[in-house]
């Protein structure tokens, strides 16, 4: 009786939300397609997963100080440029060039914090600084991957499917790094109440930059990730991901405001968004329905959780 | 130990200005060991600026801080404070709701980190929690944003006894209980007085007087940034506590408009309200009347209004409202001035039905009012075209009374519009108020200056939503005001 009191009370179905709508959507998958309930049917249709939880991961560490990033897909398009031609080529100067764009990012959290401006228009500007310098590094689609990226992303697992090992263990570190140390609850908490977190002695430029170098450093294992994939690059390969990790982190239960983020949610949230695009191939719908399908399912999911939380008022 | 180390704050001469506003004017207070201070005053005495300063949120424009008789003014801010073992439990609560109890009580103790952080976090709250609020029924792993707020100021005091590195000697609360309910506001006043005895001292502000004069060795009563009385509390009662508060300045208007006091109810009855509370007084006002609101801030004044304000487009079955009205806000910059319209579009966007001409604003009569009320109510402005944020702060609280009183409103409610204007800008508007009020307009006043409600008629004052007293002008005095204001018990 208790137990199903807890089954149901908001904050547990809360919490189950993003969980079950990527059950729900896989069931629906396996159910059309019944083929896809294979190691390789799921490796196929999950693959892509990584580097969009990757960017997920990036576009939460943003949110969690109640900002937002319009330019992380632009920036995954540069950090996969760059390593398609300046770590393939010249590994030290490419090493250089992504240390450098993780720099430039911390550098805009200061700038945001220092001077107290919109973390959207800074980022929406920045978004087209990115991508000028992708087409300057990268003109034309093309580049190769470094052989040891493609490998990495070509690992087969015994029994589990990579990608979904993948997004566990990507989901598990963060989690362990923000949602249980106890610097990452001081981070949070500049989410949560900034002045109390100030007032407490941390200097909350310090946690900006450290938040957005960590968003930039995600980014640039997003990019590489995805040309592990591809083999090749184009500056503009990663232009959705931009709005597929502002949902990813939605989907996964994050708010925009209030710190209130989490990490594992946000994983569940990128693989959902993956598995729309797959099951509308399942379907044999044109996938250039795609990105309505997701944003369905956002609307579906908010719906859903908007009706939870009128129950817990 | 020697007497001067036995001070563990003294401020001399501290002063605060922002602009030209002087919050704190030259406060002198110490603290000693072991004892509760309490703190009294109105609103705006600088009470809550003079805790800022000590708990080094703000620095002050002059004066010292020292901190066991050693001056550390120009070094003072929050690690310092902190350092010291000062700290504060702020009005406006410092907790992130987003996180656990657990996790805000590290937030607060830089010691508690590496493995483990968890587990002593939550220990530390826990038995701080049972020991001042025994039954509290909070757990360390509650989502604080998830708690009721009177649980949330449980956490706050809680977390600000708490101890690791630093020591703690000396505690502010800042109406510490105004969240609480009776059992708990008196196991936390107990506990201070415990700790008292323990060599920690503590700071009490509150506007419940029964509780300081209880709870408290000494009280130092603020007026107008200063420090006014200080004395043991022994040597104070509720009356003379009051009495020390309050402001005795006797206005000359008074004797002058007592003259041409009306008899109430000759007028017709333009405006009557209810408000919640079974013992509430009704809110009545005549044609021609100019009522006040007062009371402590945020007692239910500007709620009433606003309702008021409400109910002109929406019929509402607690109100009887006769005739248009028109609001004068306080906070202009937020809900008065349209910032990127001229002066003569600001006061002319309450009348723009008069100002229409084949479907569009004439241009010329907007001019035409702006300049009418440029001279009507003295706005100091080379053109009323000119952007209205090229007035000062007095001269754009004008511009909103003239779009409230060139309008067709035969009822102005003014939701404290005085607050920062100097005071050539109040004579000439209060003048203006009275002799619109002469022909026949009906204003509805709230005012955290007492002084203003001497122009007014009649003056209801609000606690906890409630109307508890009608005052006509000839029973105005503060002290009538601030006995009503607070409750008989804390």
């Amino acid at each position: 009786m208790i137990m199903l009191a807890y089954l149901t009370s908001p904050k547990f179905l809360r919490s189950a939300l993003p969980g079950a709508s990527f059950a729900f959507l896989l069931l629906a998958i396996f159910y059309v397609q019944p083929n896809a309930m294979s190691y390789f049917g799921l490796n196929m249709m999950l693959q892509y997963s990584v580097p969009i939880a990757l960017a997920t991961i990036a576009q939460m560490f943003i949110l969690t100080v109640n900002d937002l990033d319009l330019s992380i897909g632009a920036f995954v398009g540069l950090t996969a440029s760059i390593g398609a031609t300046l770590l393939a080529d010249t590994p030290l100067l490419g090493v250089l060039a992504l240390a450098g764009a993780v720099a430039g990012y911390a550098l805009l959290g200061a700038l945001i914090h220092w001077r107290n401006l919109p973390s959207i228009v800074v980022t929406l500007g920045m978004s087209f600084v990115w991508l000028g310098i992708a087409v300057l590094i990268l003109p034309t689609p093309g580049g190769t991957a470094p052989g040891w990226v493609k490998s990495i992303m070509a690992l087969q697992l015994p029994f589990v499917p990579f990608p979904i090992v993948a997004a566990l263990v990507i989901g598990i570190v963060v989690h362990l790094f923000l949602m249980t140390s106890s610097f990452g609850v001081v981070l949070r908490g500049a989410g949560g109440n900034a002045r109390a977190v100030g007032r407490a002695g941390w200097s909350l430029l310090r946690i900006k930059v450290l938040m957005y170098a960590a968003a930039g450093l995600f980014g640039v294992l997003s990019g590489l990730s995805l040309i592990g994939l591809t083999s090749a690059a184009d500056a503009h390969i990663a232009d959705r991901y931009t709005l597929y990790a502002i949902a990813g982190v939605i989907l996964g239960g994050g708010e925009f405001v209030g710190g209130r983020v989490s990490p594992i949610g946000a994983v569940i949230g990128a693989l959902t968004l993956t598995l729309t695009g797959s099951f509308l191939i399942f379907l044999k719908i044109s996938p250039d329905w795609q990105i309505g399908a997701q944003g369905a399912v956002l609307i579906i999911v908010l719906a859903l959780r908007a009706l939870i939380k009128r129950r817990e008022a | 130990m020697t007497p001067s180390t036995r001070k563990i704050v003294t401020f001399e001469k501290v002063a605060k200005h922002f602009g030209a506003v002087k919050a704190l004017n030259g406060v002198d207070l110490h603290v000693d060991r072991g004892e509760c201070l309490g703190l009294v005053g109105h609103n705006g005495a600088g009470k809550s600026t003079l805790m800022h300063v000590l708990a080094g949120t703000l620095s002050p424009s002059f004066g010292t801080i020292a901190v066991y008789g050693e001056d550390i003014t120009s070094s003072y801010d929050v690690g310092v404070a902190n350092a010291n073992g000062i700290r504060c439990v702020f009005q406006e609560l410092s907790l992130c709701p987003n996180l656990t109890v657990a996790e805000n009580t590290r937030i607060f103790h830089p010691s508690l980190k590496g493995w483990g952080w968890k587990r002593r976090a939550s220990a530390l709250i826990r038995t701080k929690l049972d020991e001042i609020f025994p039954d509290h029924g909070i757990l360390p792993d509650d989502i604080v944003g998830d708690l009721s707020i009177g649980k949330r100021q449980m956490i706050e005091i809680a977390r600000a006894f708490t101890v690791t590195e630093a020591p703690l000697n000396l505690v502010i609360l800042d109406e510490p209980t105004s969240s609480l309910d009776a059992v708990t506001s008196a196991q936390l006043l107990d506990y201070v007085r415990r700790v008292g005895g323990e060599d920690q001292s503590c700071i009490l502000i509150s506007h419940m007087l029964g509780e300081v004069l209880e709870y408290t060795d000494r009280i130092a009563v603020m007026k107008d940034g200063a420090v006014v009385a200080n004395r043991s509390t022994k040597d104070f009662d509720r009356d003379s506590l009051v009495k020390a508060m309050g402001n005795v300045v006797e206005m000359a208007e008074i004797q002058k408009h007592e003259a041409c006091e009306r008899v109430r109810g000759e007028t017709p009855l333009v405006l009557e309200a209810a408000t919640d509370g079974a013992d509430s007084v009704a809110f009545r006002a005549h044609k021609g009347e100019i009522i006040g609101l007062a009371g402590l801030a945020g007692h239910g004044q500007t709620a009433l209004l606003l309702k008021i304000y409400d109910a002109a487009t929406k019929r509402r079955p607690d109100l009887r409202i006769d005739g248009p009205l028109a609001l004068v806000a306080g906070d202009r910059q937020t809900d008065g001035i349209f910032h990127l319209w001229s002066i003569a579009q600001n006061i002319g966007v309450r009348s723009l039905p008069r100002m229409v001409k084949r479907g569009l604003i004439d241009p010329l009569a907007e001019t035409a009012l702006g300049e009418e009320w440029k001279d009507r109510i003295k706005i100091k402005a080379p053109d009323m075209n000119d952007n209205i944020l090229s007035l000062s702060g007095g001269n754009q609280q004008k511009a909103l009374f003239a779009r409230a009183l060139a309008s067709d409103a035969s009822i102005t409610l003014m939701d404290d519009p005085m607050r920062g204007v100097d005071v050539g800008t109040k004579l000439e508007v209060y003048d203006l108020i009275r002799a619109e009020a002469e022909k026949g307009r009906t204003f509805l006043w709230y005012t955290t200056e007492t002084d203003e409600l001497k122009n007014c008629d009649h003056t209801y004052v609000f606690r906890e939503g409630v109307i508890v007293a009608d005052i006509a002008r000839v029973d105005l005095s503060e002290e009538i005001i601030l006995q009503s204001s607070f409750k008989e018990h804390a």
